[in-house]
C-alpha cells in the first residue's frame, strides 16, 4: 500500500510558528483530494498536539505518515512528560502558565479535542524523559 | 453556459513576461510560457491582485462602456457604495446619483439598499439559528470563490444569501417594469462596479444556473472622467439617495459587521489577511466568533483596483458621508423572501487544488513532486515562469512544464553535454 511520510520539526517557544506543520498537512491533503471531514479532524487534532509541544515540550519532532484510507501522526518530544494522563485528557485541566494562557491557548482542551477529533490516541510518557503522542484518523466514507 | 469566465484579462503586447504578477497572485493562477503571462483560468478568483502590481499595465478587467446601456429602452445604474468615496469635498450622495442620470440613465438604485435587506436578513437568520456558525460573509465574490477552490470544509459557513448587488438589481428591475409597463428584456440594470470579480460574478454566477439580474458592469474608474464632468454641471438636484449609515457602510472593511449590531464579529481585509483568517477558521481556532466579514482587498470594497482613489482616503470621505444620513431606510417587512437565498448551497470545486481524482495516483504524483522538488535550486526565483520552484515542480508533474524551464537545470544539462562532448573528442 502506498503511503507519504512526512517529518517536520516544531520548535518551541515561537508561537507565532505553532501550526506550520499541521497547515503543510493540510495543504497537501487537499492536494491528494483527500476526503474533507479527515482532512479537517486531521487538521484540528495535529495543531493542537503541535501546540502543546510548544507550550510544555520546548518542541519537538513530527512524522505523519499518509495512507489512503488513514493518516497516521506521531508527534514526540522531550519536554517535562505528564504525571497523570488520565487528569490531563479532562476538559478544563491545564497547566499552562499564565503567559501562555494570556495569549487564549491553554484552556485545557487540548488533549480532550485531540481524543474527540481522531480515532485512536496514545500517549507513552515518561517523566524527565518526554511524551510521545500517536493519533490517527480514518477516513470515513 | 461557459464553464469559466474571467473579467481579468492580459493584454499580450504589452506583458514582458517578467516575474510581478505571478508571484503576487494569492492563488498561484498564473504562469509565464513562451515570454507571455497566462492565467490558468480555474484557480483564477478574479480579485485584480495582478492588475494591481503589473507594472506594464498588461493586465486589466473587462467591464461595459457607457455606450452599452443603449441596448436597453429603460437604464438603470446600481451604483457601488465605493462609488461615493471617489469625490473630492462630495457632502451630499445625491450629487452622485444625479449625475449617473445625466450620463443616461432614467434611474439609478443605490446597491446600498439592497445591502441593507441583506443586512436586516442576516441578524433575522442567525436569531432564527438557520445558519451554520460562524456565518462567513458571501458579498465578496473573489472570497466566495477562494473558498469554493480552496476551502472545503468551509463551503458550508459561507452564507446563502444574495449579495447587495443582486438584490438592488432585482427590486430596481421589479419597481422600473411596474412603472413603465415595459418588458423585463427592455430594461437594463449595470452595476457600476469597484472590482473585476463582480464583473465575473455578473457574467457567470457562482450560484449555479442562475442568471445575474444585473445586465452588465461599468468600472467605476471608466465611468468617472465623464461622471464628474455630469456632476458639475448640475443645476437642480433631485433626492434620489434612499439609504443610511448602514447601506454605505458597506463599502468599507467592517462595515457589513457592524450592520450586525452585535460584537461577536471579525473583518478581515486584503487577500492574504483573508487567507490566513481562512485556514485558522478551518481548524478552529478562532472561537467566539458569529460573523466573518471577509474583503479581498485592503479596505474593503473601496479598495477594489477599478476605483480611482487611495482606498484609505475614500474610507475617510465615506465615514465623513455617513454622518448625515439617517441609520437604515430599507427594511424587509415579512422575514426573509426565498428570492434573496442562493437556490443550491456553495459547493467545493475540488478540480482545482486536488492532483488525481484517484487517490493511489495522487498519491504517486505528490511524491514525484517531493523529489523533483528537492533537485531544484530552491530559490523561488520565478525565471521558469512558475511562483516558486514547488509549484513548478508540480506543474511537470502535472505535466505542464519540463525540468529545463528551470535555468539552472539548463545549466546543469548545459555543461553534462559539454564534458561528454570533450571526452569523445
Amino acid at each position: 500500500m502506498s503511503v507519504i511520510h512526512l517529518t517536520y520539526e516544531v520548535s518551541g517557544d515561537d508561537f507565532t510558528r505553532a501550526g506550520e506543520a499541521s497547515g503543510l498537512v493540510k495543504s497537501k491533503l487537499k492536494k491528494l483530494g483527500y476526503n474533507k471531514d479527515a482532512i479537517r479532524r486531521v487538521a484540528i487534532a495535529m495543531y493542537e498536539a503541535e501546540i502543546n509541544m510548544v507550550i510544555h515540550a520546548d518542541g519537538g519532532v513530527v512524522d505523519v505518515d499518509i495512507y489512503p484510507d488513514k493518516v497516521e501522526v506521531v508527534l514526540a518530544d522531550k519536554g517535562p512528560g505528564i504525571p497523570d494522563v488520565e487528569k490531563a485528557m479532562q476538559e478544563g485541566f491545564s497547566t499552562a502558565p499564565d503567559n501562555v494562557r494570556n495569549l487564549g491557548f491553554g484552556a485545557g482542551m487540548g488533549l480532550p479535542n485531540i481524543k474527540k477529533y481522531t480515532d485512536e490516541m496514545k500517549i507513552d510518557t515518561v517523566l524527565g524523559v518526554g511524551t510521545t503522542m500517536y493519533i490517527t484518523v480514518l477516513v470515513k466514507q | 453556459m461557459p464553464e469559466y469566465f474571467h473579467s481579468v484579462v492580459l493584454e499580450e503586447d504589452k506583458c514582458c513576461g517578467c516575474t510581478n504578477c505571478i508571484k503576487r497572485c494569492p492563488t498561484e493562477a498564473i504562469r509565464v510560457r513562451d515570454g507571455k503571462a497566462h492565467i490558468i483560468t480555474e484557480r483564477c478568483i478574479d480579485c485584480g491582485e495582478c492588475i494591481r502590481v503589473c507594472p506594464h499595465h498588461a493586465k486589466k478587467a473587462r467591464s461595459d462602456s457607457i455606450e452599452d446601456i443603449e441596448k436597453f429602452k429603460y437604464k438603470i445604474a446600481i451604483p457601488a457604495p465605493a462609488l461615493f468615496g471617489q469625490f473630492n469635498n462630495l457632502d451630499d450622495i445625491d450629487i452622485v446619483l444625479n449625475g449617473l442620470l445625466k450620463l443616461g440613465f432614467d434611474s439609478v438604485y443605490e446597491v446600498s439598499r439592497g445591502a441593507e435587506l441583506v443586512s436586516q436578513a442576516t441578524r433575522q437568520l442567525i436569531r432564527e439559528n438557520k445558519l451554520r456558525y460562524p456565518i462567513i460573509s458571501s458579498a465578496c465574490p473573489a472570497v466566495v470563490r477562494l473558498i469554493k477552490q480552496r476551502f472545503p470544509d468551509l463551503c458550508e459557513n459561507v452564507m446563502p444569501v444574495k449579495a447587495p448587488m443582486e438584490i438592488s438589481a432585482m427590486l430596481a428591475k421589479k419597481e422600473a417594469a411596474e412603472e413603465t409597463g415595459l418588458p423585463m428584456e427592455e430594461i437594463g440594470a449595470f452595476f457600476i462596479t469597484p472590482c473585476p470579480a463582480k464583473v465575473t460574478e455578473i457574467n457567470l454566477p457562482m450560484d449555479i444556473n442562475k442568471k445575474s439580474y444585473c445586465d452588465g458592469a461599468i468600472a467605476i474608474s471608466k465611468i468617472y472622467p465623464k461622471l464628474t464632468s455630469a456632476m458639475d454641471k448640475l443645476t437642480v438636484i433631485e433626492p434620489l439617495a434612499n439609504s443610511g449609515v448602514i447601506g454605505v457602510g458597506w463599502a468599507t472593511s467592517g462595515g457589513e459587521s457592524a450592520a450586525m449590531l452585535g460584537d461577536r464579529y471579525l473583518a478581515a481585509d486584503g487577500i492574504e489577511n483573508v487567507i490566513r483568517v481562512l485556514e485558522e477558521l478551518e481548524d478552529e481556532r478562532i472561537r467566539n466568533v458569529e460573523f466573518v466579514e471577509l474583503n479581498a482587498c485592503t479596505g474593503g470594497c473601496v479598495g477594489g483596483v477599478l476605483n480611482v482613489e487611495n482606498p484609505h482616503v475614500a474610507q475617510a470621505r465615506i465615514h465623513t458621508l455617513r454622518k448625515y444620513l439617517p441609520v437604515s431606510q430599507n427594511h424587509l417587512k415579512n422575514g426573509v423572501p426565498d428570492i434573496m437565498m442562493w437556490e443550491h448551497p456553495l459547493e467545493y470545486d475540488e478540480n482545482v487544488l486536488s492532483l488525481d481524482k484517484d487517490i493511489n495516483k495522487a498519491m504517486e504524483m505528490m511524491e514525484q513532486i517531493e523529489k523533483i522538488e528537492a533537485s531544484l535550486p530552491g530559490l523561488d526565483c520565478g525565471s521558469c515562469g512558475a511562483p516558486s520552484c514547488h509549484a513548478m515542480a508540480e506543474d511537470i508533474v502535472r505535466g505542464f512544464a519540463k525540468e529545463t524551464d528551470c535555468i539552472f537545470k539548463l545549466k546543469e544539462q548545459i555543461q553534462q553535454v559539454y564534458r561528454d562532448l570533450m571526452q569523445v573528442l
